[in-house]
């Protein structure tokens, strides 16, 4: 009875289905727990979390350099910025807007930077459905392989203000 | 002379084991234990259970002013259901981000935390036969929230909070905001105290014999875990309400998620325990079940607090600055401990109410046993939706989109509210719905009116919560991320598809909403309209079951039982769990190889 005391003698081991019950789900437990150090060594999609602080300021002169560096053209107003294969890629995220547009080659991998200008901000690469988050003062470096051709779009997925819906940016690969 | 006073206790401790309730055992001076004293306390006409009055009042109100934050929580909600349905798409953007900080904080917070202090309250005073340990305690704690939970709610009225219930630094509301917060939490850590002083008088002046009952148990790891949680809201409130008033620098947007998530997630799993402790109660209350052994369900509690307090990582999982390693531990509550202890009780709840049934006659086959229970009353039928929603969809989410490699595809999207709906809404609010079925009758003595529409409230607060959390999960597979005014401003991003999902979202966020309506409607019109049942057992849902029998052992564990039922059941959802969760590696493997 859950509502009274129970009697003095209840430490006892579970008995039956019930004890074949913890097995099962401590077994399954610990499959679930493995298959995240397993991925990390086989799978391709992780996040580590790879890092640097950096002052806002500090990351937007980065940008508009890369920018002045590597543009190759514009899309409504935004540059288009093609970064040197495998190279180095920079992302501006702020209220409410991304900068540049990046135009990648598939099977290339780019050591991507993202940070903002201001609050925070996620990135989430739609239609593949990848999301990271982005904070000011962190340079969240993604090492990403775009794998298929095709132009994408990107969406602000953390609250960012009033104009939050409005941040949708692009990114091209070919 | 202090020993005296003990020898005289413990003999008062005896008697009260065979009391027969009323009896004159008043010869001692413990004016703690309940039985024992001339006033200060009623016997309950349903349960024979000795009711504290002082308790009764704070949980009375308390209940209250939690039922009047679910409705303005409620409004909120159907508001932002019908703007996210983006057919309807109501809101503009300014008071879409308004509600849904309204909604966060009403629901998630002042809701559950004032109901969870009546439920301490109870597990406290009630089922240990005890006298609260202060109402001046009390009326403090209330007053702190009550207050808190205004100030809150005048500010984000005002539009000088808009920053949503996480209120992620640099965003920046009003300190009106934070301070309110804060005095919510102290106000809750407050009647925390009260709860524990209580225990520990309880225990003092042995108002009971031997171990707490196992409910009493179980809101003493759901006030442990609170406590946890509260001390990372103080620790993350307070320099950001300096820094609100320009006192002190600004704290790191990277730290502030971190220990936030310290309040915000395990706050949830506060919410957990205390779903778990009622759940046990109602099953008791309605089918007369009994723990099938003592030691697993109270292992599985403490299970909860010892690994449930890691979970802030959930939400760092895509964040950077934290490594690998700790994203893998922590968001696995290390291997996944507190998962296995929500798996315990998904099977013991079940089961015991399995044992109940069969041991009352009703062993035709598999499931007879399930189809003769108590259906007709609604905390019978708002648990057992409770238990299923919070596991099959709450739980299998939860764990699927909390590994760390999986939140890549999930983070920030639509697939997160769906998760969290079905836990703490379908989950914990629907639970704390059913237990109200009772504490109306049994601490305000009213008989609930128009009971048949009380019998399809659960059901329809259910259904459209499921809905709502399935719409939502499928459009958050899409990429729709949440708490987003418009998904229009990048429609060619998503497919047609979309849309259904969304007005599944819509629909059941309606069907939710009226579900809720119900419940406020028919609680208030009891409390209003309802027949006294004083003096006389509860008439709405029958006598509860079987309380104040002693000849059948609580303990259990001595024989084997039997539960086909539940063991086939129990199948079912693991083999639900396997499929959802490789489903979500297999999506994984699909999107471009990032590190």
């Amino acid at each position: 009875m859950s509502l009274e005391s129970p009697e003095k003698d209840w430490f006892k081991s579970p008995k039956g289905t019930e004890r074949v019950w913890i097995g099962i789900a401590l077994a399954w437990c610990l499959v679930m727990f493995l298959m995240m150090p397993y991925w990390h060594l086989f799978g391709k999609q992780n996040s580590t979390g790879e890092a640097y602080k950096v002052e806002p300021r500090q990351f937007e002169e980065r940008v508009n350099q890369f920018v002045e560096a590597n543009q190759v053209g514009e899309l409504d107003g935004v540059p288009v910025v093609e970064p040197a294969p495998g190279g180095e890629a920079y992302l501006l995220a702020r209220m409410w807007s991304w900068y540049p547009v990046l135009k990648l080659r598939a099977g290339e991998t780019y050591r991507l930077h993202i940070s903002s200008l201001d609050l925070q901000h996620g990135i989430s690469l739609l239609p593949m459905n990848m999301n990271f988050q982005v904070l000011p003062g962190y340079d969240h470096v993604l090492t990403i392989t775009p794998t298929s051709a095709g132009e994408y779009t990107i969406v602000c997925n953390e609250f960012c203000g009033i104009g939050h819906s409005l941040m949708v940016g692009k990114l091209i690969v070919e | 002379m202090k020993s005296e006073a003990e020898n005289e206790m413990s003999d008062v401790a005896s008697d009260v084991r065979e009391c027969t309730l009323g009896a004159d055992t008043t010869e001692s001076s413990n004016r703690w234990s309940l039985r024992t004293l001339a006033s200060g306390w009623r016997k309950c006409d349903s349960t024979g259970l000795p009711v504290c009055l002082d308790a009764q009042f704070f949980i009375r109100i308390n209940a209250v002013f939690a039922v009047i934050f679910l409705l303005i929580g409620g409004i909120a909600a159907i508001l932002l259901a019908l703007t996210r349905w983006e057919t309807v798409n109501l809101l503009p953007s300014d008071w879409f981000y308004r509600m849904l900080t309204l909604h966060g904080l009403n629901m998630l917070i002042f809701w559950i935390l004032f109901f969870e202090i009546a439920v301490l309250y109870f597990a406290c005073t009630t089922l240990l036969n005890a006298k609260l340990f202060s109402r001046k305690v009390a009326w403090v704690s209330f007053g702190m929230m009550a207050v808190g939970a205004g100030m809150v709610n005048t500010v984000i009225f005002q539009g000088q909070a808009d920053v949503l219930l996480t209120s992620y630094l640099p965003l920046l509301a009003h300190p009106a905001f934070y301070l309110g917060i804060i005095l919510v939490a102290v106000g809750t850590l407050v009647g925390v105290f009260n709860f524990f002083a209580t225990l520990y008088m309880a225990r003092r002046y042995r108002t009971y014999i031997g171990s707490v009952p196992l409910v009493t148990f179980g809101a003493t790891a759901a006030a442990i875990i609170a406590v946890v949680a509260l001390l990372h809201g103080a620790i993350v409130m307070i320099p950001t309400f300096m820094y609100s008033m320009g006192w002190v620098g600004q704290p790191d947007p990277m730290w502030y998620r971190m220990i936030w998530w310290g309040l915000g997630h395990q706050s949830q799993q506060v919410n957990v325990a205390a779903m778990v402790a009622i759940w046990y109660m109602v099953a008791t209350l309605t089918t007369g079940a009994k723990p099938l052994n003592e030691t697993v369900c109270r292992g599985a509690f403490v299970l909860y607090i010892l690994f449930i307090n890691i979970a802030s990582a959930h939400h760092l999982l895509v964040d950077p600055g934290v490594g690998a390693t700790w994203k893998i531990w922590n968001t696995s509550y290390a291997m996944y401990l507190a998962v296995l202890a929500s798996m315990i009780h998904g099977f013991t709840v079940p089961a015991s109410v399995e044992v109940a049934m069969r041991r009352n006659g009703h062993i035709k086959g598999i499931f007879g046993w399930l189809t003769a229970a108590p259906w007709r009353n609604p905390a019978f039928s708002a648990i057992v939706l409770s238990v299923v929603i919070f596991g099959f969809i709450g739980g299998i989410t939860g764990v699927t989109l909390g590994t760390q490699q999986i939140n890549i595809i999930a983070h920030n999207t639509l697939r997160i509210p769906g998760h969290f709906h079905a836990t703490v809404v379908g989950g914990t609010t629907l639970a704390f719905m059913g237990l109200t079925y009772y504490v109306v009758p049994l601490l305000f003595r009213k008989d609930y009116i128009l009971k048949r529409l009380a019998r399809i409230q659960p059901w329809l607060f259910a259904g459209g919560i499921t809905l709502m959390s399935v719409g939502k999960s499928f459009a958050g597979s899409m990429g729709v991320a949440r708490r987003t005014s418009d998904i229009e401003p990048a429609a060619e991003a998503y497919g047609a598809a979309v849309h259904v999902f969304l007005g599944m979202l819509g629909v059941g966020g309606v069907l939710a909403f009226l579900g809720l309506l119900l419940f406020v409607l028919l609680t208030v019109g009891t409390l209003l309209i309802g027949k006294s049942n004083a003096g006389r057992p509860m008439e709405c849902w029958g006598k509860p079951v079987d309380l104040g029998r002693h000849d059948t052992p609580s303990s259990g564990g001595e024989e084997e039982h039997k539960t086909p039922g539940t063991v086939i059941l129990v199948g079912i959802f693991l083999i639900a769990f396997a499929v959802y969760y490789f489903a979500n590696w297999t999506a994984l493997a699909d999107v471009w190889p990032v590190r």
